[in-house]
């Protein structure tokens, strides 16, 4: 029986793989060929979507991007075999954007049925859980804040000291929030591991549990997400079987209840308070703080909220150590970060690397450059509330502050390519018209600053008073990053004054006589 | 507003008791409900709030902030298109304004044969292969003008048939 590896992930599936894998069923069938398929996750080379990976003696040959039209001309090439096809990329571990990643968190993504908790526990699964069940809570917590691990959906906040500070808040009811409202363009590290490895998001979300004293937790996942959604609720019902959930977790005191929350939509219930009051039922407007959510959170109780990366980074640095986990990485900025390379890049995907690597290596040697062949113009990092940078700071290492030193942000590690195309008035245009749509209202300079924010813009693009209009563009984007209550608000700015400050020039154009879109 | 179409405030009340009448889990009702009736009729508002002790505002407070829940009717296909950074970088935005044109139909909008309803979103977590739409849940990279038209051809004739 030969094993045939088709990825049931999202990306994937949007560029045919379902076909592919009912045609190969249907070849080998014919031909009367023992196949075996499954349906693995993502290994992060999404250009070579659907990637199909035959097991051989030597490792998985991988064939890519293959369609449904392929599929005898495989079986001719005896690709079972591992056979030569123009498609064929030997084997998938050699691929050099494979090859030279530092996968920890996404160590199994894409090689096991990522449903199937046997190949889960057979590939390191449940280490870390197995060694956490045997120690003291403030042992777990220690360990984390070794590691060095901050958050990994943005803001970068020490693990460690956030969960110390459910650990030590005494109350009845404790709460794990993991936040999958993965809503930043150019980001899809959360879906690729949601979807290829879940049982590893479970086994750090039960851990981060037992280290702070919470029995209950929800996965607050983004409607947009309907794969990883039916992924998770079946890896949580395949584990609460298993006892890796539900109550006395292996026998131990331990019981955790975990419940996966659907979201309506809304990008600003990615923002940690909004995302508990969206999870409460209610609209998802942001929280005044103080109190902290890891003091008063979820319905008032002490509340750990940790990205989807952060939580499933913990099973590795349980199971291997802080300081394995911490010698990754440059600064104070420890371990891996999982690259996202997106937009106009010719081989788009995921690349888990240690912090320090440079812009340029990302997008000129894993992304082999722009997808249209034209010269890199601008990149945005960080997600729609990150900033531009030009193609002449690329080297800059991807570490929290070194990006921070040039008034930008690695954020959730997205990174989306432009080419020379891009008219970077228009780009500092959308990013105030997304706030205008995402706001969620409760204070002011968001709500009512992003669209005066493209009233203002559009005045500068007609050519309206440009010098004052520009000043007034300052003035208004300073007013929003200290007067608004959270990163919506607060952050539109980035992209908005890094387009004004690195491309100048789009902003000084004659106007044009038809209208913006 | 839109007619509520007859049973749907019984499987409001019953879909409500399946979440145990808990007020936090009202987003999930009103995806069941939207799920069940195609979309959530304004009148329903007063039931849900019923069964979950909360005020007929508070419901419809939630029902207007999420961009997820529509007051009206959709077509036969919903087609999300992705508008957001990573798409707009290989074109999406061509391919957006194109989409419009060819169903006749702006985002928010059906078209006039009632197949399509269109809604711009932003991300759909398939920024390596942008650009990206949705369609009923199933997702499509790698979008270009013809690509679109070829999916809509398709769906077309499954209409048709």
């Amino acid at each position: 029986m030969t094993k045939v590896f088709i990825p049931r992930d999202a990306s994937a599936l949007s560029v045919g793989a379902e076909a592919v894998a009912n045609a190969i069923a249907k070849e080998a069938k014919k031909q009367k060929k023992a196949v075996q398929i499954i349906r693995n996750g993502s290994r992060g080379m999404l250009w070579l979507e659907p990637l199909v990976e035959v097991e051989t003696k030597k490792g998985r040959v991988a064939y890519g991007p293959v369609t449904p039209a392929n599929v005898p001309d495989l079986f001719k090439a005896k690709f079972l075999e591992g056979g030569k096809h123009k498609l064929c990329h030997g084997l998938t571990e050699d691929i050099p954007f494979f090859k030279k990643q530092e996968r920890l968190t996404f160590a199994r993504c894409g090689i096991i049925d990522p449903l199937s908790i046997d190949d889960y526990h057979a590939h390191g699964g449940f280490n870390g859980l197995e060694k956490a069940l045997k120690m003291k809570p403030a042992d777990i917590v220690a360990e984390v804040a070794t590691s060095g691990l901050r958050g990994r959906g943005g803001a970068g906040f020490p693990t460690g000291i956030k969960w110390k500070t459910v650990l030590d808040t005494k109350a009845y009811q404790k709460y794990i929030c993991c936040n999958a409202d993965e809503g930043d363009s150019g980001t899809f590290s959360d879906r690729i591991l949601m979807e290829g490895d879940p049982f590893c998001l479970i086994e750090g979300i039960v851990i981060a549990g037992i280290a702070t004293g919470a029995t209950r937790g929800y996965i607050y996942l983004r409607s947009e997400y309907p794969h990883a959604l039916a992924i998770l609720r079946e890896a949580i019902e395949v584990a609460r079987a298993a006892s890796w959930l539900g109550p006395a977790i292996q026998g131990s005191p331990y019981e955790f209840e975990l419940t996966v929350r659907v979201g309506a939509g809304a990008y600003i219930c990615g923002e940690e308070t909004s995302m508990l009051d969206s999870l409460e039922g209610k609209r998802g407007m942001v929280r005044y703080k103080p109190p902290l959510p890891a003091i008063e959170g979820l319905f008032g109780k002490p509340t750990v909220i940790n990205n989807v990366i952060s939580l499933a980074s913990v099973p590795i640095i349980l199971a291997k150590g802080g300081e394995h986990y911490r010698d990754f990485g440059v600064g104070k900025s420890r371990g891996t970060l999982a690259f996202q390379l997106a937009g106009n890049v010719k081989r788009g995907g995921l690349v888990e690397k240690a912090f320090g690597v440079t812009a340029r290596e990302l997008i000129e040697d894993y992304g082999s450059g722009t997808l249209s062949g034209r010269a890199v113009r601008a990149v945005q990092f960080g997600g729609p509330l990150g900033s531009y940078l030009p193609e002449s700071k690329l080297d800059t290492p991807m570490d929290y502050e070194a990006f921070i030193a040039e008034d930008a942000m690695v954020g959730h590690g997205g990174v989306v390519v432009f080419d020379d195309t891009v008219d970077m008035a228009q780009q500092a245009r959308f990013a105030m018209e997304f706030c205008v749509i995402e706001s969620c209202g409760k204070c002011t300079p968001c709500r009512i600053g992003s669209v005066r924010g493209v009233e203002v813009i559009d005045r500068i693009i007609d050519d309206v008073d440009r010098e004052n209009n520009i000043e007034l563009l300052k003035d208004l984007c300073n007013t929003m990053t200290d007067g608004s209550m959270c990163a919506m608000g607060g952050l539109t700015p980035m992209p908005v004054m890094s387009a004004l400050n690195h491309f100048p020039e789009d902003f000084n154009r004659p106007a044009q006589a038809e209208a913006a879109e | 507003m839109s007619k509520t179409p007859p049973g749907s405030k019984k499987r409001a009340r019953e879909i409500c008791e399946a979440h145990g009448n808990r007020p936090d889990e009202l987003l999930e009702i009103l995806h069941d409900v939207q799920h069940a009736v195609g979309f959530v009729p304004e009148a329903l508002s007063a039931a849900i709030a019923d069964a979950l002790n909360l005020s007929r505002a508070e419901v419809y407070g939630v029902i207007s902030f999420y961009h997820d829940f529509r007051r009206e009717p959709p077509g036969r296909h919903m087609i999300k298109m992705c508008r957001a950074e990573a798409c707009q970088a290989v074109n999406g935005g061509a391919v957006c304004r194109h989409a419009q044109e060819r169903l006749g139909a702006k985002f928010g909008e059906t078209s006039a044969d009632g197949n399509y309803t269109l809604d711009a979103v932003y991300c759909l977590g398939n920024c390596a292969l942008s650009p990206a739409i949705m369609i009923d849940g199933n997702l499509y990279g790698r979008v270009d003008k013809e690509r679109f038209d070829a999916i809509i051809a398709e769906l077309d004739q499954e209409e048709a048939a």
